[in-house]
Protein backbone atom coordinates (compact mmCIF):
# COMPACT_ATOMS: atom_id res chain seq x y z
CA UNK A 1 0.00 0.00 0.00
CA UNK A 2 1.39 3.61 -0.92
CA UNK A 3 1.88 6.15 1.19
CA UNK A 4 -0.76 8.16 -0.42
CA UNK A 5 -3.65 5.47 0.34
CA UNK A 6 -2.43 5.46 4.17
CA UNK A 7 -2.84 9.33 4.48
CA UNK A 8 -5.93 9.31 2.53
CA UNK A 9 -7.49 6.25 4.96
CA UNK A 10 -7.30 9.15 7.36
CA UNK A 11 -9.76 11.14 5.28
CA UNK A 12 -12.38 8.80 6.46
CA UNK A 13 -14.86 10.00 9.44
CA UNK A 14 -15.01 6.47 10.98
CA UNK A 15 -10.78 6.33 11.03
CA UNK A 16 -11.07 9.94 12.05
CA UNK A 17 -13.06 8.58 15.35
CA UNK A 18 -11.16 5.15 15.95
CA UNK A 19 -7.95 7.15 15.43
CA UNK A 20 -9.19 9.67 18.22
CA UNK A 21 -10.92 7.22 20.35
CA UNK A 22 -7.62 4.74 20.19
CA UNK A 23 -5.35 7.75 21.16
CA UNK A 24 -7.00 9.19 24.10
CA UNK A 25 -7.49 5.04 25.35
CA UNK A 26 -3.96 4.87 24.73
CA UNK A 27 -2.34 7.99 26.54
CA UNK A 28 -4.83 7.02 29.79
CA UNK A 29 -4.07 2.96 29.67
CA UNK A 30 -0.49 4.26 29.77
CA UNK A 31 -0.60 6.44 32.26
CA UNK A 32 -2.47 3.71 34.78
CA UNK A 33 0.05 1.35 33.43
CA UNK A 34 3.16 3.37 34.92
CA UNK A 35 1.90 3.01 38.60
CA UNK A 36 -0.32 -0.89 38.03
CA UNK A 37 3.12 -2.51 36.88
CA UNK A 38 5.36 -0.68 38.95
CA UNK A 39 2.96 -1.39 41.81
CA UNK A 40 3.04 -5.46 40.25
CA UNK A 41 -0.70 -5.02 39.87
CA UNK A 42 -0.99 -5.17 35.94
CA UNK A 43 -2.73 -8.11 35.77
CA UNK A 44 -5.82 -6.00 36.99
CA UNK A 45 -6.57 -4.82 33.22
CA UNK A 46 -6.59 -8.63 32.51
CA UNK A 47 -8.71 -9.73 35.11
CA UNK A 48 -11.17 -6.87 34.71
CA UNK A 49 -11.14 -7.80 30.77
CA UNK A 50 -12.35 -11.18 31.54
CA UNK A 51 -15.18 -9.90 33.90
CA UNK A 52 -15.86 -7.23 31.10
CA UNK A 53 -15.91 -10.61 28.71
CA UNK A 54 -18.67 -11.98 30.76
CA UNK A 55 -20.59 -8.82 31.42
CA UNK A 56 -20.80 -8.50 27.94
CA UNK A 57 -22.02 -11.86 27.41
CA UNK A 58 -24.77 -11.29 29.83
CA UNK A 59 -25.77 -7.90 28.16
CA UNK A 60 -25.79 -9.59 25.02
CA UNK A 61 -28.16 -12.69 26.62
CA UNK A 62 -30.24 -10.43 28.20
CA UNK A 63 -30.65 -8.06 25.62
CA UNK A 64 -29.16 -4.45 27.41
CA UNK A 65 -26.31 -1.89 26.59
CA UNK A 66 -23.11 -4.04 27.03
CA UNK A 67 -21.23 -0.42 28.06
CA UNK A 68 -23.71 0.34 30.43
CA UNK A 69 -24.36 -3.49 31.74
CA UNK A 70 -19.95 -4.20 31.76
CA UNK A 71 -18.63 -1.10 32.81
CA UNK A 72 -20.67 -0.65 36.65
CA UNK A 73 -19.93 -4.44 37.43
CA UNK A 74 -15.98 -4.37 35.61
CA UNK A 75 -16.42 -1.08 38.40
CA UNK A 76 -17.06 -3.57 41.24
CA UNK A 77 -14.97 -6.09 41.00
CA UNK A 78 -11.98 -3.58 40.53
CA UNK A 79 -12.94 -2.87 43.74
CA UNK A 80 -13.12 -6.33 45.17
CA UNK A 81 -10.36 -6.75 43.36
CA UNK A 82 -7.98 -3.85 45.33
CA UNK A 83 -10.12 -4.55 48.77
CA UNK A 84 -8.77 -8.27 48.48
CA UNK A 85 -5.56 -8.02 47.33
CA UNK A 86 -4.98 -5.67 50.52
CA UNK A 87 -6.14 -8.84 52.56
CA UNK A 88 -2.81 -9.94 53.95
CA UNK A 89 -3.96 -13.68 53.75
CA UNK A 90 -4.42 -13.54 49.38
CA UNK A 91 -2.13 -12.50 47.22
CA UNK A 92 -3.29 -9.79 44.75
CA UNK A 93 -2.32 -11.99 41.66
CA UNK A 94 -4.36 -15.10 43.22
CA UNK A 95 -7.63 -12.52 43.58
CA UNK A 96 -6.88 -11.60 40.21
CA UNK A 97 -7.06 -14.87 39.05
CA UNK A 98 -10.04 -15.82 40.54
CA UNK A 99 -11.88 -13.37 39.13
CA UNK A 100 -10.11 -13.75 35.74
CA UNK A 101 -10.40 -17.34 35.29
CA UNK A 102 -14.31 -17.28 37.51
CA UNK A 103 -15.79 -14.56 34.83
CA UNK A 104 -14.16 -16.42 31.85
CA UNK A 105 -15.94 -19.30 32.27
CA UNK A 106 -19.06 -17.79 33.34
CA UNK A 107 -18.98 -15.83 30.50
CA UNK A 108 -18.61 -18.61 28.07
CA UNK A 109 -21.37 -20.47 29.36
CA UNK A 110 -23.59 -17.63 29.27
CA UNK A 111 -22.58 -16.98 25.61
CA UNK A 112 -22.74 -21.18 25.22
CA UNK A 113 -26.36 -21.42 26.48
CA UNK A 114 -27.64 -18.17 24.70
CA UNK A 115 -26.67 -17.00 20.98
CA UNK A 116 -23.80 -18.98 21.32
CA UNK A 117 -20.53 -17.03 19.58
CA UNK A 118 -21.64 -14.84 16.89
CA UNK A 119 -20.40 -11.94 16.07
CA UNK A 120 -21.41 -9.04 18.34
CA UNK A 121 -19.24 -11.50 20.84
CA UNK A 122 -16.57 -11.97 18.45
CA UNK A 123 -16.32 -7.84 18.18
CA UNK A 124 -15.91 -7.66 21.72
CA UNK A 125 -13.21 -10.49 22.34
CA UNK A 126 -10.94 -9.18 19.73
CA UNK A 127 -12.11 -5.19 19.46
CA UNK A 128 -13.70 -3.60 16.38
CA UNK A 129 -12.13 -0.46 15.71
CA UNK A 130 -13.92 0.93 13.23
CA UNK A 131 -17.04 0.39 14.56
CA UNK A 132 -16.41 3.40 17.12
CA UNK A 133 -19.79 5.38 17.48
CA UNK A 134 -19.76 9.23 18.46
CA UNK A 135 -20.94 8.50 21.89
CA UNK A 136 -17.91 6.29 21.89
CA UNK A 137 -15.70 9.21 20.88
CA UNK A 138 -17.49 11.54 23.71
CA UNK A 139 -16.86 9.19 26.60
CA UNK A 140 -13.43 8.99 25.50
CA UNK A 141 -12.80 12.09 25.47
CA UNK A 142 -14.50 12.96 28.82
CA UNK A 143 -12.57 9.88 30.36
CA UNK A 144 -9.43 10.98 29.28
CA UNK A 145 -9.69 14.84 30.74
CA UNK A 146 -10.57 13.38 34.22
CA UNK A 147 -8.05 10.56 33.80
CA UNK A 148 -5.37 13.60 32.72
CA UNK A 149 -6.84 15.73 35.49
CA UNK A 150 -6.02 13.09 38.54
CA UNK A 151 -2.82 12.75 37.16
CA UNK A 152 -1.70 16.16 37.04
CA UNK A 153 -3.75 16.92 40.32
CA UNK A 154 -2.47 14.03 42.22
CA UNK A 155 1.13 13.62 40.07
CA UNK A 156 3.21 14.08 43.62
CA UNK A 157 0.87 11.70 45.78
CA UNK A 158 0.65 9.08 43.38
CA UNK A 159 4.82 9.35 43.01
CA UNK A 160 4.98 9.00 46.60
CA UNK A 161 2.04 5.79 46.76
CA UNK A 162 3.67 4.08 44.19
CA UNK A 163 6.99 4.60 45.40
CA UNK A 164 6.74 3.94 49.03
CA UNK A 165 3.43 3.02 50.56
CA UNK A 166 4.34 3.00 53.80
CA UNK A 167 6.42 5.92 53.84
CA UNK A 168 3.26 7.87 52.44
CA UNK A 169 0.72 6.02 55.05
CA UNK A 170 3.57 7.76 57.73
CA UNK A 171 2.98 11.31 55.83
CA UNK A 172 -1.06 10.79 56.66
CA UNK A 173 -2.05 10.33 53.11
CA UNK A 174 -5.17 8.57 52.44
CA UNK A 175 -2.94 5.66 50.45
CA UNK A 176 -6.61 3.46 50.05
CA UNK A 177 -8.63 6.27 48.49
CA UNK A 178 -6.08 6.80 45.88
CA UNK A 179 -5.32 2.97 45.17
CA UNK A 180 -9.62 2.74 44.58
CA UNK A 181 -8.93 5.52 42.46
CA UNK A 182 -6.94 3.92 40.49
CA UNK A 183 -8.84 0.59 40.12
CA UNK A 184 -12.11 2.75 39.28
CA UNK A 185 -10.05 4.80 36.76
CA UNK A 186 -8.43 1.70 35.02
CA UNK A 187 -11.92 -0.44 35.42
CA UNK A 188 -13.12 2.18 33.13
CA UNK A 189 -10.62 2.73 30.72
CA UNK A 190 -10.48 -0.88 30.17
CA UNK A 191 -14.51 -0.41 29.58
CA UNK A 192 -13.54 1.72 26.61
CA UNK A 193 -10.67 0.13 25.26
CA UNK A 194 -12.62 -3.21 25.07
CA UNK A 195 -14.51 -2.24 22.18
CA UNK A 196 -11.30 -1.32 20.21
CA UNK A 197 -9.01 -3.93 21.70
CA UNK A 198 -11.19 -6.39 22.56
CA UNK A 199 -11.53 -7.84 25.98
CA UNK A 200 -8.56 -10.13 24.91
CA UNK A 201 -5.75 -7.72 23.97
CA UNK A 202 -6.71 -4.56 26.33
CA UNK A 203 -4.27 -5.33 28.87
CA UNK A 204 -2.08 -4.90 26.94
CA UNK A 205 -2.16 -1.31 26.38
CA UNK A 206 -1.51 -0.80 30.14
CA UNK A 207 1.26 -3.14 30.78
CA UNK A 208 3.71 -2.66 27.50
CA UNK A 209 4.14 0.90 26.82
CA UNK A 210 5.39 1.41 30.70
CA UNK A 211 7.62 -1.66 30.40
CA UNK A 212 9.51 -0.16 27.16
CA UNK A 213 9.76 3.22 28.38
CA UNK A 214 11.36 2.24 32.10
CA UNK A 215 14.10 0.91 30.04
CA UNK A 216 14.86 3.92 28.89
CA UNK A 217 14.01 6.94 31.51
CA UNK A 218 15.76 7.40 34.28
CA UNK A 219 12.71 9.69 35.72
CA UNK A 220 9.32 9.00 36.80
CA UNK A 221 8.09 12.16 35.04
CA UNK A 222 10.02 10.98 31.93
CA UNK A 223 8.56 7.24 32.35
CA UNK A 224 5.05 8.98 32.17
CA UNK A 225 5.47 11.21 29.49
CA UNK A 226 7.24 8.76 27.54
CA UNK A 227 4.96 5.62 27.98
CA UNK A 228 1.75 8.08 26.63
CA UNK A 229 3.98 8.45 23.75
CA UNK A 230 5.37 5.14 23.07
CA UNK A 231 1.12 4.11 23.83
CA UNK A 232 0.48 6.43 20.71
CA UNK A 233 3.16 5.90 18.44
CA UNK A 234 2.44 1.61 18.58
CA UNK A 235 -1.04 2.78 18.14
CA UNK A 236 -0.60 4.63 14.86
CA UNK A 237 2.24 1.83 13.50
CA UNK A 238 -0.34 -0.82 14.46
CA UNK A 239 -3.46 0.99 12.45
CA UNK A 240 -1.03 1.34 9.47
CA UNK A 241 0.18 -2.33 10.01
CA UNK A 242 -3.55 -3.54 10.14
CA UNK A 243 -4.02 -1.70 6.89
CA UNK A 244 -0.94 -2.06 5.06
CA UNK A 245 -1.60 -6.09 6.01
CA UNK A 246 -5.37 -6.13 6.74
CA UNK A 247 -4.71 -8.02 10.14
CA UNK A 248 -6.83 -7.10 13.01
CA UNK A 249 -6.04 -3.77 14.29
CA UNK A 250 -6.45 -4.95 18.43
CA UNK A 251 -3.27 -7.36 17.46
CA UNK A 252 -1.53 -5.67 15.39
CA UNK A 253 -0.99 -2.70 18.18
CA UNK A 254 -0.02 -5.72 20.76
CA UNK A 255 2.72 -6.55 17.28
CA UNK A 256 3.72 -2.99 17.49
CA UNK A 257 4.25 -2.47 21.02
CA UNK A 258 6.06 -6.10 21.49
CA UNK A 259 8.30 -5.30 18.80
CA UNK A 260 9.47 -1.61 19.44
CA UNK A 261 10.04 -3.32 23.77
CA UNK A 262 11.94 -5.95 21.64
CA UNK A 263 13.96 -2.89 19.64
CA UNK A 264 14.09 -0.91 22.98
CA UNK A 265 15.32 -3.84 25.01
CA UNK A 266 18.06 -5.14 22.14
CA UNK A 267 19.39 -1.37 21.46
CA UNK A 268 19.83 -0.89 25.85
CA UNK A 269 21.87 -3.97 26.09
CA UNK A 270 23.97 -3.03 23.46
CA UNK A 271 24.39 0.31 24.87
CA UNK A 272 25.01 -1.55 28.32
CA UNK A 273 28.25 -3.49 26.41
CA UNK A 274 29.53 -1.00 24.79
CA UNK A 275 29.53 1.58 28.22
CA UNK B 1 16.02 21.93 82.80
CA UNK B 2 13.66 19.07 82.63
CA UNK B 3 12.54 18.55 78.86
CA UNK B 4 8.97 17.25 77.70
CA UNK B 5 8.06 14.42 76.60
CA UNK B 6 7.37 13.83 73.12
CA UNK B 7 5.98 10.61 72.51
CA UNK B 8 4.23 8.26 75.24
CA UNK B 9 3.49 4.81 75.01
CA UNK B 10 0.82 3.23 77.40
CA UNK B 11 -0.06 -0.34 77.57
CA UNK B 12 0.70 -0.92 74.06
CA UNK B 13 -0.62 -4.35 73.11
CA UNK B 14 -0.43 -5.11 69.16
CA UNK B 15 -1.65 -8.76 67.85
CA UNK B 16 -1.45 -10.05 64.22
CA UNK B 17 -4.78 -12.19 63.51
CA UNK B 18 -5.00 -14.10 60.29
CA UNK B 19 -7.23 -17.18 59.36
CA UNK B 20 -5.77 -19.32 61.86
CA UNK B 21 -3.90 -17.96 64.28
CA UNK B 22 -2.98 -14.96 66.59
CA UNK B 23 0.46 -13.79 66.85
CA UNK B 24 1.30 -11.66 69.86
CA UNK B 25 4.03 -9.11 69.03
CA UNK B 26 3.85 -6.12 71.84
CA UNK B 27 2.47 -7.03 75.15
CA UNK B 28 1.55 -4.04 77.34
CA UNK B 29 5.03 -1.99 76.45
CA UNK B 30 4.44 1.18 77.95
CA UNK B 31 7.55 4.04 77.97
CA UNK B 32 8.21 7.95 77.28
CA UNK B 33 10.99 9.37 74.87
CA UNK B 34 11.73 13.16 76.29
CA UNK B 35 12.59 15.80 73.44
CA UNK B 36 16.06 15.69 72.42
CA UNK B 37 16.87 11.98 72.87
CA UNK B 38 18.53 9.32 71.23
CA UNK B 39 16.63 6.05 71.88
CA UNK B 40 17.81 2.53 70.19
CA UNK B 41 15.80 -0.32 70.47
CA UNK B 42 17.09 -3.62 70.27
CA UNK B 43 15.89 -7.08 70.64
CA UNK B 44 16.14 -10.36 68.88
CA UNK B 45 14.67 -10.99 65.50
CA UNK B 46 10.52 -11.55 66.17
CA UNK B 47 10.32 -9.46 69.33
CA UNK B 48 8.15 -6.68 68.41
CA UNK B 49 10.73 -4.06 67.52
CA UNK B 50 9.44 -2.98 63.93
CA UNK B 51 5.96 -3.67 65.61
CA UNK B 52 6.59 -0.68 68.01
CA UNK B 53 7.88 1.44 65.59
CA UNK B 54 4.50 0.82 63.14
CA UNK B 55 2.48 1.26 65.67
CA UNK B 56 4.08 4.54 66.91
CA UNK B 57 3.86 5.91 63.39
CA UNK B 58 0.34 5.13 62.88
CA UNK B 59 1.20 1.87 60.77
CA UNK B 60 -0.68 -0.73 62.25
CA UNK B 61 -3.71 -0.59 64.70
CA UNK B 62 -3.02 -1.35 68.48
CA UNK B 63 -4.75 -3.76 69.75
CA UNK B 64 -4.99 -1.87 73.01
CA UNK B 65 -3.08 0.72 74.46
CA UNK B 66 -2.64 4.10 73.41
CA UNK B 67 0.70 5.92 71.58
CA UNK B 68 0.17 10.01 72.53
CA UNK B 69 2.55 12.35 70.16
CA UNK B 70 3.59 15.71 71.72
CA UNK B 71 4.09 17.01 68.69
CA UNK B 72 2.42 18.04 64.92
CA UNK B 73 1.95 14.86 63.20
CA UNK B 74 3.42 16.17 60.38
CA UNK B 75 6.72 16.79 62.60
CA UNK B 76 7.21 12.96 62.67
CA UNK B 77 9.06 11.54 59.60
CA UNK B 78 10.35 8.13 59.21
CA UNK B 79 13.48 6.40 57.58
CA UNK B 80 12.37 2.60 56.22
CA UNK B 81 14.62 -0.32 56.05
CA UNK B 82 17.11 -0.07 53.07
CA UNK B 83 15.86 -2.91 51.65
CA UNK B 84 12.42 -1.86 51.72
CA UNK B 85 12.31 0.82 49.15
CA UNK B 86 12.40 -0.61 45.51
CA UNK B 87 16.56 0.11 44.54
CA UNK B 88 15.49 0.09 40.96
CA UNK B 89 12.52 2.19 41.15
CA UNK B 90 12.18 4.70 38.39
CA UNK B 91 13.14 7.97 40.26
CA UNK B 92 15.80 10.11 41.10
CA UNK B 93 17.28 10.97 44.13
CA UNK B 94 16.15 14.59 43.78
CA UNK B 95 12.25 13.40 43.03
CA UNK B 96 12.37 10.87 45.92
CA UNK B 97 14.08 13.57 48.47
CA UNK B 98 11.04 15.92 47.49
CA UNK B 99 8.43 13.76 47.82
CA UNK B 100 9.27 13.98 51.48
CA UNK B 101 7.59 17.16 52.06
CA UNK B 102 3.83 16.08 51.21
CA UNK B 103 1.91 16.20 54.46
CA UNK B 104 -1.60 14.82 55.14
CA UNK B 105 -2.35 18.61 55.65
CA UNK B 106 -1.38 20.21 52.98
CA UNK B 107 -4.24 19.92 50.08
CA UNK B 108 -2.33 21.86 47.15
CA UNK B 109 -1.12 18.90 44.83
CA UNK B 110 1.88 20.81 43.86
CA UNK B 111 5.75 21.65 45.02
CA UNK B 112 6.03 24.89 46.61
CA UNK B 113 9.30 26.95 45.92
CA UNK B 114 9.88 26.18 49.97
CA UNK B 115 9.35 22.70 49.36
CA UNK B 116 12.35 23.05 46.70
CA UNK B 117 14.54 24.39 49.24
CA UNK B 118 13.82 22.39 52.14
CA UNK B 119 14.45 19.10 49.37
CA UNK B 120 17.70 20.98 48.38
CA UNK B 121 18.65 21.90 51.79
CA UNK B 122 18.16 18.20 53.05
CA UNK B 123 20.19 16.83 50.39
CA UNK B 124 23.29 19.10 51.14
CA UNK B 125 22.65 17.99 54.56
CA UNK B 126 23.35 14.52 54.11
CA UNK B 127 26.17 15.26 51.56
CA UNK B 128 24.45 13.96 48.57
CA UNK B 129 24.60 17.20 46.14
CA UNK B 130 26.33 15.65 43.26
CA UNK B 131 24.09 12.64 43.11
CA UNK B 132 20.80 14.26 43.23
CA UNK B 133 20.12 14.00 39.63
CA UNK B 134 20.94 10.12 39.24
CA UNK B 135 18.69 7.43 39.45
CA UNK B 136 18.24 5.46 42.54
CA UNK B 137 19.52 2.18 40.93
CA UNK B 138 22.78 4.04 40.46
CA UNK B 139 23.42 4.85 43.83
CA UNK B 140 25.45 2.28 46.62
CA UNK B 141 23.31 1.03 50.08
CA UNK B 142 24.68 3.84 51.60
CA UNK B 143 23.55 6.44 49.44
CA UNK B 144 20.41 5.34 48.89
CA UNK B 145 20.06 5.09 52.59
CA UNK B 146 20.94 8.62 52.68
CA UNK B 147 18.77 10.24 50.37
CA UNK B 148 15.82 8.45 52.68
CA UNK B 149 17.31 9.84 55.29
CA UNK B 150 17.13 12.91 53.24
CA UNK B 151 13.16 12.23 52.02
CA UNK B 152 12.48 12.23 56.13
CA UNK B 153 14.42 15.62 56.81
CA UNK B 154 12.74 17.56 54.35
CA UNK B 155 9.66 18.63 56.71
CA UNK B 156 11.98 19.29 59.66
CA UNK B 157 11.08 16.58 61.61
CA UNK B 158 10.86 16.59 65.52
CA UNK B 159 10.92 12.89 65.92
CA UNK B 160 12.71 11.28 63.55
CA UNK B 161 11.99 7.42 63.58
CA UNK B 162 14.18 4.75 61.87
CA UNK B 163 13.40 0.95 61.27
CA UNK B 164 17.19 -0.88 61.03
CA UNK B 165 18.15 2.12 58.35
CA UNK B 166 21.79 0.62 58.35
CA UNK B 167 20.99 -3.35 57.85
CA UNK B 168 23.14 -4.63 54.67
CA UNK B 169 24.88 -1.27 54.65
CA UNK B 170 28.98 -2.07 55.17
CA UNK B 171 30.58 -0.53 58.08
CA UNK B 172 31.72 2.86 56.88
CA UNK B 173 28.61 3.91 55.07
CA UNK B 174 27.06 2.88 58.55
CA UNK B 175 29.30 4.76 60.63
CA UNK B 176 28.94 7.74 58.44
CA UNK B 177 25.22 7.23 58.47
CA UNK B 178 25.37 7.25 62.35
CA UNK B 179 27.29 10.22 62.64
CA UNK B 180 24.90 12.61 60.83
CA UNK B 181 22.23 11.54 62.72
CA UNK B 182 23.85 12.12 66.11
CA UNK B 183 25.17 15.67 64.00
CA UNK B 184 21.22 16.33 63.52
CA UNK B 185 20.93 15.09 67.10
CA UNK B 186 23.25 17.48 69.39
CA UNK B 187 22.67 20.57 66.20
CA UNK B 188 18.86 20.78 65.40
CA UNK B 189 17.93 18.49 68.40
CA UNK B 190 15.92 16.16 66.22
CA UNK B 191 14.51 13.12 68.75
CA UNK B 192 15.71 10.25 67.01
CA UNK B 193 14.07 6.38 68.04
CA UNK B 194 15.87 3.52 65.99
CA UNK B 195 15.49 0.18 65.37
CA UNK B 196 19.16 -1.56 65.12
CA UNK B 197 21.18 -4.56 65.82
CA UNK B 198 24.21 -2.55 65.32
CA UNK B 199 25.77 -3.07 68.81
CA UNK B 200 29.18 -0.98 67.97
CA UNK B 201 27.00 2.17 66.53
CA UNK B 202 24.62 1.75 69.74
CA UNK B 203 27.49 2.09 72.06
CA UNK B 204 28.82 4.84 70.68
CA UNK B 205 25.88 6.97 69.86
CA UNK B 206 22.75 5.97 71.94
CA UNK B 207 21.80 7.84 75.14
CA UNK B 208 18.98 5.36 76.29
CA UNK B 209 18.02 1.56 74.74
CA UNK B 210 15.04 0.08 75.24
CA UNK B 211 15.61 -4.23 74.69
CA UNK B 212 12.14 -5.61 73.78
CA UNK B 213 11.00 -9.14 73.59
CA UNK B 214 7.21 -8.48 73.27
CA UNK B 215 7.36 -6.66 76.27
CA UNK B 216 10.41 -4.26 77.63
CA UNK B 217 12.97 -6.18 79.31
CA UNK B 218 15.01 -3.16 80.21
CA UNK B 219 15.06 0.45 79.74
CA UNK B 220 18.62 2.71 80.37
CA UNK B 221 20.70 5.29 80.07
CA UNK B 222 23.17 3.49 77.75
CA UNK B 223 26.09 3.71 79.69
CA UNK B 224 24.27 2.19 82.46
CA UNK B 225 23.32 -0.19 79.96
CA UNK B 226 26.95 -1.32 78.86
CA UNK B 227 27.71 -1.45 82.48
CA UNK B 228 25.31 -3.80 83.23
CA UNK B 229 26.39 -5.94 80.38
CA UNK B 230 29.92 -6.12 81.03
CA UNK B 231 29.15 -6.62 84.70
CA UNK B 232 26.81 -9.68 83.30
CA UNK B 233 29.78 -11.05 80.81
CA UNK B 234 31.97 -10.72 83.55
Amino acid sequence: MKMLEILNLFSYPFIIKAVIVGILVSICASLLGVILTLKKYSLIGHGLSDVGFAALSLAMAIGTSPILTAAPIMILTSFIIMYTSQNKNINGDIAIGIFSTGALALGVTVTALSKGFNSDVYSYMFGSILSMTTPDVISSIILSIIILSVFITFYNRLFLITCDESFAKACGIHVEFYQFLISFLTAITVVLGMRMMGTLLISSLIIFPAVSAKKVVKSFKALMISSALISVFCFVSGIVISFCFNIPTGASIVLANIALMVIISVCGHFMSIRR
Amino acid sequence: MTEKNILEVRKLTVKYKSSTKTTLALNDVSFTVKSGEYVFIIGNNGTGKSSLIKSVLGLIPASSGQVFLNCDKDKISYVPQANSILANFPATAEEIVISGTQKSSKHFPFYSRKDRIDADSAIELVDMVKFKKHHLSELSGGQQQKILLARALCKHPHLLVLDEPCSGLDESSSENFYQILKKLNLEQKVTTLMVSHDTLNIQKYASRIIKLNKKIISDNQANLYFEKRNKDTL
